[in-house]
């Protein structure tokens, strides 16, 4: 490694043409500018999410209030996703130096053994990007809410189950009397936004009416994102301050637009709506390298199990695709750092 | 085919059993710094609210962790580290340089904005 690089060159050599003066090939240069230009693109990104949240100071969304969620443990782990998220990254980034400090050895079988741990790596972390992915575009189960003095809450607790409706009203569907039991949740969620929900009956999709049968909901949290005439940005309303009846009040007021779930490109339930844009965007076009250098090293694999590599006398293509790989780890750092942390 | 007008740098960069063995100690010790580094930064993250007092200072330890982290993946990883010290500043002093203007700049300018501008933020 240190090899070439810390030789003296006498400048008679080192202009003459036929070396280059930072000891190293035109790839490996190359791949290096091109990770410069990537790191610019990327700086700019996380640059100008920093105005946007500069802009709006504390009505921005905080980390850990926003992801807090593990996969079938449900709520209330701040951040340990994510933390996971960077320890896989970073564990694959150790496998990929080490594939290429057996590449320095010409040990083919060290090479292949480290680039598949880091390729399964790789795939590791593009499949929690689709879980983070799909978990805040279908968001949490209470939605963001607008109460009566015009405030935007964000909605901490325990939701109690929605065990069935009850059919009131026959519509297309559904006969009276019958028991709803299916997609409950997603029916609930969609008429509590479109305000067909008003004094626990709930307006079905055929027309029908029903009642609905639901635990009371516990432990509710609300906090101030957007101040109204009463209520002051991020303050807390707890439950021993009516959290519970003020959500419910508004679930049950039959007016549309009151509750936001989940995300999408135009609102969102953690924040303004730039929050959902930026998260889409950064995260996406990360996941996309980490896609993209995944596929690259399983080209490169390839390369070295056909043993194209070890006829050239050296594994320096692993080491570029290294570079890249490495890189993708490191803008992950500064994600994490910028959108989770601070 | 072999030509001999293309130096192959990369020959030179093999290296013995040995001294891969100190190698992988390296790479392994840089492995523990960075998984310590993000399990301190989750559990101050979760520990200090982002309302108290002293949050400005866990910001900064934050940002400070960061660099640190990236300057570890850099230097060791990437082998900046090991590279020409003239490659070395060719790759970090412009962008360092750029970015740092373009965060003053931005981050300033997003305050003035907020303030200049209250219906942006509605």
């Amino acid at each position: 490694m240190a090899g070439h690089a810390s030789k003296q060159i006498d400048s008679k050599t080192l202009w003459g043409g036929k070396i280059s003066p930072f000891s190293t090939s035109y790839g490996k240069l190359m791949m290096w500018f091109f990770l410069v230009s990537d790191a610019l693109t990327f700086g700019g990104l996380l640059i100008a999410y920093g105005f946007t949240r500069h802009a709006f100071q504390d009505a921005w969304p905080i980390g850990e209030e926003t992801f807090n969620s593990l996969p079938f443990l449900g709520h209330g782990f701040p951040l340990i996703y994510v933390a996971l998220m960077t320890f896989i990254l970073i564990v694959s980034s150790v496998t990929m130096v080490l594939a290429v400090e057996a590449g320095h050895r010409m040990d083919k079988k060290g090479v292949i053994k480290w680039m598949i741990a880091t390729i399964i790596g790789g795939f590791f972390f593009v499949g929690s990007q689709a879980w983070e992915w799909a978990h805040f575009i279908h968001g949490s189960e209470f939605g963001k809410v607008e109460l009566a003095d015009g405030s935007q809450a964000i909605v901490k607790g325990h939701f109690g189950e929605i065990s069935s409706f009850t059919v009131i009203t026959a519509g297309d569907h559904h006969k009276v009397g019958e028991k709803i039991t299916e997609d409950l949740l997603h029916e609930y969620q969609h008429a509590a936004s479109e305000g067909h929900i008003l004094n626990n009956i709930i307006t079905l999709h055929d027309g029908s009416t029903a009642q609905i049968n639901k635990e009371a909901n516990e432990h509710m949290e609300l906090i101030i994102k957007v101040a109204g005439a009463e209520h002051k940005l991020n303050e807390h309303i707890e439950e021993k301050d009516g959290a519970s009846k003020m959500y419910e009040e508004v679930i049950n007021s039959g007016v549309s637009n009151r509750v936001v779930y989940g995300a999408n490109l135009e609102q969102n339930e953690y924040g303004p709506q730039q929050y959902g844009q930026f998260f889409f965007f950064i995260t996406g076009f990360h996941g996309f390298h980490v896609f993209s250098g995944v596929i690259i090293n399983i080209i490169i694999l390839m390369g070295v199990i056909g043993g194209v590599y070890h006829k050239r006398g050296h594994y320096e293509m692993v080491e570029k695709t290294g570079l890249y790989w490495h890189f993708v780890d490191l803008v992950w750092v500064f994600v994490f750092t910028f959108f989770y942390l601070v | 085919m072999l030509r001999d007008d293309i130096i192959e740098y990369s020959l030179d960069a093999h290296h013995s059993e040995e001294a891969g063995k100190g190698l992988r100690k390296k790479i392994w010790k840089i492995t523990l710094y960075l998984t310590l580094i993000t399990a301190f930064e989750v559990i101050v993250g979760m520990s200090i609210k982002q309302s108290s007092s002293s949050w400005w200072i866990v910001k900064w330890l934050f940002i400070g962790l960061t660099i640190l982290k990236a300057a570890m993946i850099v230097l060791s990883f990437m082998h900046l580290g090991d590279e020409r010290k003239t490659m070395r500043y060719v790759i970090l002093i412009p962008y360092f340089i750029f970015i740092c203007y373009l965060i003053f700049i931005a981050l300033y300018e997003g305050t003035a904005a907020g303030q200049a501008m209250p219906g942006y933020i509605s």
